[in-house]
């Protein structure tokens, strides 16, 4: 029997209104990858802020290597040889990569500090678990994916033996969920026992040994990931089947509605013009999905926010039902049939300190429904906003008047789609719509996606996301810096998945091919 | 998840606006205390007779001293209001001691030149103050939307333009040489006194407080029932979201600034037509109630309910500090307890932090979310889990 490094004995946590974790057992074993799955409030942050010392539960133990542990705080857990990465990291910004690993620790000899050892010890830690990082760039510099190398190294350089990764992939590129994976089985090579909370199940399946399942704060079982098959834990996950394959008729396409004609669009940035979207032509016709597929990067952002007004166009043409758009105001676009899934929930698609009813109503307010001489008929947004809570099964502790920053991710995300689907529009633009949402929330976002369609929307989705792209689209597009390099008719074969792959990666340019079919 | 939809009170759950009140008494009080024992350290055989004058020379001192309260309180509430409702729509208004000078003297020249307009003239002149202020206060505004230049530098420093433009003008325009200030205004521009001054005899209140009072009620109807205020806070809040919803993020900053202007302006307006003998006085020294409406906004939580409560406050204590004198005590020490209070007005947090606790932590989540514009959530918690998270991680 292999020795229990965690052992959480029978964990309660409770907060207003609802028990976060209901007598939770979780164990984890010297040397092993063990995943900790489950949906968005699930209660996995909070079981991970109980191991962390954040939150002091109100019933169970906690048993560290043998030990029963008081967790206090980080300190505690740190002392305990316990870390974690964040999903959104705990770095400071300006700060070199070798200054933010000593921040806290640091060496100090006479009132200065010694960074000549810091510095041999974080490179051989860096040599030693293939972490490649330069110590002296700094923060803002480097990549997402190097900046949670830093954070890795942070724990190592603690000597931490058990380290807690919190949705680790949600910010990676595939290649570098890959590189990722590889570091996480050397950590384990060398000793290391990981915690892996996620609910990206090929992940868990790629690298895990066991994984515990929790759903709505109570612990569904712990099993071993070899002999279970991911639709077994995604159902544990979710408490009922998930269809693997969001079910679709046929396209059935009708007169165009969005007509794009040679958009370039510039992006300023301190005093020189980049041309981040390059002659991009497009059409999208009523009951269709057209998917734009790429690496981030690659000026999604930029098309998607030159549609919809967020930036101007530098040239071309943009219309909406032979009604020309380019130089229309933002208002007058949402107004004549366009709606927006924006790619940046915080940033633009929730008004965060506005309750939720407010949010709903972010593009309608000034309707005569909800106004009357400039007065926000408070009743009517109110009525609204239940309707759409209802029928779109938007969670939050206090319904309407819920602050918007105060819900989970998953809700908020329901939410701008409710807003979204529920106003009557031709085109639907959405972007990265379900972005670091656990599966049922997906499948259901995928529905709504497809329901759009199915009513005569005109669907431009914009998506990262192979997957997602290939179970929803009925046209492929893909970027590549700036530029519409292939149009492709989705087709699930593996070889199909590898020739997008080369489109995508720019080495196969190929827009004449799709056009003559 | 559980599903609380029965029906709260559309705006202002009460949990939140108690523990705000709570928190502001609560500076209050501790600002008080801190004052006493200012005057402890000083003198102390008269502290407590001294103390006692501040809290409640208003009461002792009759209906005069009450008036007199309302009078202190009446500009006070004006550039309160105007900081208040420019930090609600996420601009920060230092510049309120500017465009209430601009607005005073507005006030002051029509009030002397434009007697032609008769029964209706101080109204003229009110209004023209507000315009004053308006324009003063969208300089900073249009510089904030157009080219992003931050509002705190361009309205602190117009503070001082505008101080030497009015000394230049009123010396050029309405000057009384013998005693370096502004001509007296016509009678035709004084504020109607509305029956206050027989309601407080002897004190110099007038029509002035009202028109305070009605500008915050105007003020909390604005931000809280219009789409106007719905769209100014929407950008305040996040720009981006604002833009996203086809709100016109630009105009929005101009006008909330311009709004904000206007307020200083009319209390400017306010204070020189009051008819209590007050001039504008040629000095090169900044106009305090323009300072002191920061100090109020902080108090009053820029909540405009809570602005005017803190004003007549302020101008509680200030009267109370003209009788300090008395006890040989510098006039100054109300100075050091008001800012003692603002202070830890600025704490509120910290009492907030208190107050929960002492409730046992229960319906945290409700007020902590609605306090401060907080650190983005982790997607990936429990709603109650962010907010308590938050708060212990600030204590870390």
């Amino acid at each position: 029997m292999p020795q229990n490094v965690i052992e959480m004995r029978q964990i309660v946590k409770k907060f207003p209104g609802l028990i976060a974790n209901d007598h939770i057992d979780f164990h984890v074993r010297k040397g092993e990858i063990h995943a900790l799955l489950g949906e968005n409030g699930a209660g996995k942050s909070t079981l991970m802020s109980v191991l962390f010392g954040l939150y002091t539960p109100e019933e169970g133990e906690i048993i560290i290597n043998g030990q029963k542990a008081q967790i206090k705080g980080p300190r505690d857990a740190n002392r305990l040889g316990i870390g974690m990465v964040h999903q959104h990291f705990k770095l400071v910004h300006n700060f070199t990569v070798l200054q933010n690993i000593i921040l806290g620790v640091e060496d100090v000899k006479g009132g200065l500090l010694q960074m000549d050892a810091a510095r041999a010890k974080v490179m051989a830690l860096s040599q030693r678990y293939g972490l490649k990082v330069d110590p002296d760039a700094l923060i803002e510099d480097i990549s997402v994916g190097q900046q949670q190398r830093v954070e890795i190294l942070k724990m190592l350089y603690r000597e931490n033996d058990i380290l807690i990764f919190d949705e680790p992939t949600a910010v990676l590129t595939p290649q570098e969920i890959e590189e990722l994976m590889q570091i996480m089985r050397g950590l384990i090579a060398e000793g290391k026992s990981i915690v892996f909370i996620t609910h990206k199940l090929k992940e868990i399946k790629a690298v895990a040994d066991r994984c515990t399942v929790l759903r709505r704060g109570k612990c569904v079982g712990t099993v071993d990931v070899k002999t279970t098959s991911i639709e077994e834990m995604s159902e544990m996950m979710v408490g009922r089947k998930v269809a693997a394959q969001v079910e679709k008729a046929p396209a059935n396409p009708g007169e165009a509605v969005l007509e794009v004609e040679n958009l370039c669009v510039d992006l300023l940035r301190e005093g020189h013009s980049k041309r981040v979207v390059n002659d991009v032509s497009l059409k999208v016709r009523r009951g269709e999905i057209v998917c734009v597929a790429g690496v981030d990067g690659n000026g999604q952002s930029e098309l998607v926010q030159a549609l919809t007004g967020l930036l101007p166009a530098a040239s071309g043409r943009i219309s909406l039902l032979g009604q020309d758009l380019t130089h229309a105001s933002i208002r007058h676009r949402n107004t004549h049939g366009i709606s927006h899934v924006p790619e940046d929930r915080h940033r633009h698609g929730l008004v965060l300190d506005y309750r939720l009813d407010d949010n709903l109503v972010l593009q309608r307010y000034f309707e005569p429904d909800f106004q009357s001489g400039g007065f926000i008929r408070q009743d009517a947004v109110l009525e609204y906003a239940e309707e759409l809570i209802e029928r779109f099964d938007i969670r939050s502790s206090n319904g309407p008047a819920s602050i918007a920053r105060s819900m989970s991710g998953g809700n908020q995300q329901k939410a701008i789609v409710a807003r979204e689907l529920d106003r009557a529009s031709d085109l639907l633009i959405a972007m990265q719509p379900t972005r670091g949402l656990d599966v049922g929330a997906i499948e259901y976002i995928h529905k709504q996606l497809v329901r759009a369609r199915d009513n005569g929307e005109a669907v431009l989705l914009v998506s990262f996301e192979l997957d997602e792209v290939l179970a929803l689209a009925d046209r492929i597009l893909v970027v590549y810096e700036g530029e519409i390099v292939g149009e492709l008719l989705p087709d699930s074969s593996e070889e199909f998945r590898t020739e997008i792959g080369l489109y995508m990666a720019g080495s196969k340019r190929g827009k004449e091919v799709a056009a003559d079919e | 998840m559980n599903k609380l939809t029965e029906k709260k009170p559309r705006r202002f759950g009460t949990i939140t606006l108690n523990i705000s009140f709570l928190s502001a008494i609560m500076a209050v009080c501790a600002g008080l205390l801190l004052g006493l024992l200012v005057l402890l350290c000083t003198n102390a055989s008269q502290a407590f007779p001294a103390f006692k004058t501040i809290l409640f020379t208003p009461i002792t001192g009759g209906r005069r001293q009450l008036g007199q309260v309302l009078y202190f309180a009446t500009p006070l509430i004006c550039t309160g209001l105007s900081v208040g409702f420019a930090f609600k729509t996420g601009l920060f208004n230092i510049g309120a001691s500017g465009q209430f000078t601009l607005g005073a003297y507005a006030a002051i020249v029509t009030g002397v030149y434009c007697g032609f307009f008769g029964g209706v003239h101080w109204v003229v002149c009110l209004a023209f103050a507000a315009l004053a202020g308006a324009l003063w206060g969208s300089i900073p505004g249009l510089l904030k939307a157009y080219y992003n230049v931050n509002e705190v530098i361009t309205s602190i420093m117009l503070n001082y333009t505008s101080m030497y433009i009015v000394n230049y003008l009123i010396v050029k325009t309405c000057y009384n040489q013998l005693k370096n200030q502004s001509a007296n205004v016509l009678e035709s521009a004084l504020i109607p006194k509305f029956g206050l001054n027989r309601l407080f005899p002897g004190s110099s209140v007038g029509g002035g407080i009202i028109i305070a009072v009605l500008a915050a009620i105007a003020i909390y109807v604005l931000l809280e029932k219009t789409t106007f205020g719905y769209e100014l806070k929407a950008v305040g809040l996040s720009r981006d979201a604002a833009k996203y919803a086809g709100i016109n993020e630009k105009r929005g900053i101009v006008l909330s600034m311009a709004i904000s202007g206007a307020l200083s302006g009319l209390g400017g307006g306010l204070v020189y037509l009051a008819g209590a003998g007050k001039n504008f006085n040629v000095v090169e020294v900044l106009l305090m109630e323009g300072m002191d409406g920061i100090s109020v906004a902080l108090l009053g939580l820029s909540h405009p309910i809570g602005v005017l409560f803190a004003g007549l406050f302020f101008g509680w204590i200030t009267v109370g500090g003209f009788n300090m004198q008395l006890y040989s005590f510098a006039p100054e020490i109300v100075d050091v307890i008001s800012s003692t209070i603002i202070y830890f007005a600025a704490c509120s947090l910290m009492f907030r932090g208190i107050i929960e606790s002492m409730r046992g932590g229960k319906k945290q989540g409700a007020a902590v979310a609605t306090a401060t514009p907080a650190p983005t959530a982790p997607p990936d918690t429990a709603p109650a889990a962010d907010s308590e998270a938050k708060e212990k991680g600030g204590a870390l």
